[in-house]
């Protein structure tokens, strides 16, 4: 079978479409290649959505971490304490089953303990609060001469907020947000080892990897595979947050720019 | 456990509830917790180890062993720890046989890898097939631990990198004009002052290690996740004393809370730690302390 003919069989394996049966033994470097890469496309789908959505609930956490009132200050402090304070592992687990429980009690709750939404959302909710934090550091570190300048040019509420406190917050949280997005990328690996099934066998890179791995008791082709797949995906995520960064710093004086400098975040 | 727990389906809820969480097997669990601290007790130093090996080999002059250590560092970053966990357990195992198959049978003939096998002869096997099933689970914590202890090494090997080189330049300088030799500097007036430096970076990477442990579950050891899956699921009163239904759920949202109250406990006893350290530094910190103390 010709490396493209596997391409065309498995390329779209991991979203149900193409050949059924997983390749049973004489393992191809082709086929491990494809069927990993094909994996990916779920680490980008989690990933990916994950951050849009996370990046929103994370700027209204992060204000009301900065608020005055305790009301709101107090629920916002302890959604972040809680996801950030617990492994996901472990919270991937106790959404899992609490959405089985759920689903007992009304068929609305089918699709919950289903990965594609049910990890979405816990690792939604993760970056949400790990961003929020981040965000939350970059609020307290603005300039006061800048909310002070705001202030005098008769800003106030919502235009202040948006025109001046939200890019500045934004510019000065960006290079740990990028690390953020980047260990969020490498958190969607554990979506198919957390309880949530692989329904048909429809899994992400690492649940390929760990397919290969198996079968054929070596280590040493699969997980390079996964390994190079994911360094691309970062030097992508790089780029892309690069030029974002590039954006929000536009106004400054090259030498007093925000420098990406990445630090590492690991697993949480 | 109790005196009272004959019959159990007699007895009232709390009765019933405290003779349950004390059965044989939930001592496993109770262990297991125990496994999570030897685990972080074990696997801490030997990162430290790791990554001050690491720092020094990047630091080096000699190239080759610089690139060591900074490939090392640089090569964690890019990939999710998780696949280190999984590539790392099977490939340290199958060197460690293999290394031994090589030593040990010397007259082997066949290939080690035979299509998708990997074979070594018996006398190479690790553990010897025969050995009791203590020395297999040691074994497989050991080689858990040592995975742990590679994958945090690199990132403490970073963090140490980052606190050799945020060492104030002049003093290194100073060591020079005394005379010091490059072994003398790096040990007598670099390492004492790099800890200021590394610390919040060490005690972030205590926090992630803590949230880590529950990943010893994908090596294939018998963890706090292990036994929540096994005691939580449905049981009916054919094979158990204490029918329940799926509380897998509950199990859950307990070790959640074990680990929110032990991240909540490290987290203050390393901010004891900063200010205590802090004292009297020529940081920002040691100012503020020393402003607020007047």
């Amino acid at each position: 079978m010709s490396c493209l003919q596997t391409i065309a069989d498995y390329g779209l394996r991991s979203i149900g479409i193409g050949e059924r049966l997983l390749p049973r033994e004489d393992f191809t470097l082709c086929q491990q290649f494809t069927l990993i890469g094909s994996g990916m496309i779920w680490n980008i789908y989690f990933g990916l959505l994950a951050l849009v959505f996370g990046f929103m609930l994370a700027t209204a956490v992060a204000m009301g971490k900065n608020a005055q009132s305790k009301l709101i200050r107090k629920p916002s402090e302890w959604f972040i304490f809680i996801f950030r304070g617990s492994p996901l592992f472990i919270q991937f687990f106790f959404a899992y089953f609490l959405f089985l429980q759920l689903k007992s009690v009304h068929p609305f709750f089918d699709p919950f303990s289903a990965a594609w939404l049910g990890a979405l959302i816990v690792l939604f909710l993760n970056t949400a609060a790990y961003s929020a934090e981040i965000f939350y550091g970059a609020l307290q570190s603005i300039p006061k001469g800048e909310v002070e300048a705001a202030d005098a040019y008769g800003l106030s509420g919502w235009p202040r907020f948006k025109r001046v406190v939200w890019p500045t917050m934004l510019r000065l949280g960006w290079p740990a947000y990028t690390n953020e997005a980047i260990f969020l990328f490498h958190a969607t690996t554990l979506v198919y080892f957390s309880g949530f099934p692989a329904w048909q066998q429809r899994g992400d890179a690492l649940y390929y990897a760990n397919y290969f791995a198996d079968k054929t008791f070596n280590p040493f082709i699969p997980y390079p595979i996964l390994a190079g797949y994911f360094i691309l995906l970062t030097l992508i995520i790089i780029g892309i947050f690069g030029l974002v960064n590039r954006r929000l710093n536009r106004h400054l004086p090259a030498n007093t720019r925000q420098k990406m400098k990445l630090r590492m975040n690991l697993i949480r | 456990m109790f005196s009272f727990c004959t019959d159990p389906s007699t007895l009232p809820d709390w009765q019933w509830m405290a003779c349950y969480l004390t059965t044989g097997k939930h001592m496993s669990i109770y262990w297991s917790v125990l496994t999570v601290f030897l685990l972080l007790a074990i696997t801490a130093p030997t990162a430290l180890a790791f990554g001050f090996a690491g720092a020094s080999a990047a630091r080096s002059r000699i190239a080759p062993v610089s690139w060591l250590g900074r490939g090392y560092i640089a090569i964690v970053r890019g990939v999710p720890d998780i696949a280190f966990f999984l590539f790392f357990v099977i490939a340290l195992d199958q060197a460690i046989e293999y290394l031994r198959h090589r030593a040990l049978c010397p007259d082997w003939t066949e290939p080690v890898r035979q299509g998708n096998d990997f074979v070594v002869c018996a006398a190479a096997k690790m553990p010897l097939g025969n050995a009791p099933q203590w020395i297999h689970e040691t074994y497989g914590f050991g080689l858990a631990v040592l995975t742990f202890a590679i994958v945090f090494g690199a990132f403490a090997a970073n963090v140490l990198f980052g606190a050799m080189r945020a060492v104030p330049k002049a003093q290194l300088e100073t060591a020079e004009a005394y005379g010091m030799t490059p072994r003398q500097t790096f040990w007598r007036v670099m390492v004492p002052q790099m800890w200021v430096f590394a610390l919040p970076g060490l005690s972030n990477l205590w926090m992630v290690l803590i949230k880590a442990t529950p990943l010893l579950f994908l090596l294939g050891v018998e963890d706090i996740v292990y036994w929540a899956r096994e005691l939580g699921g449905t049981k009916t009163s054919r094979f158990t004393e204490y029918p329940h239904g799926d509380w897998r759920m509950w199990y859950f949202l307990a070790l959640l809370i074990f680990y929110l109250m032990f991240t909540r406990a490290s987290e203050i006893v390393l901010d004891r730690l900063m200010v205590r350290l802090t004292r009297g530094q020529a940081t920002t910190g040691g100012e503020a302390q020393r402003k607020a103390a007047v």
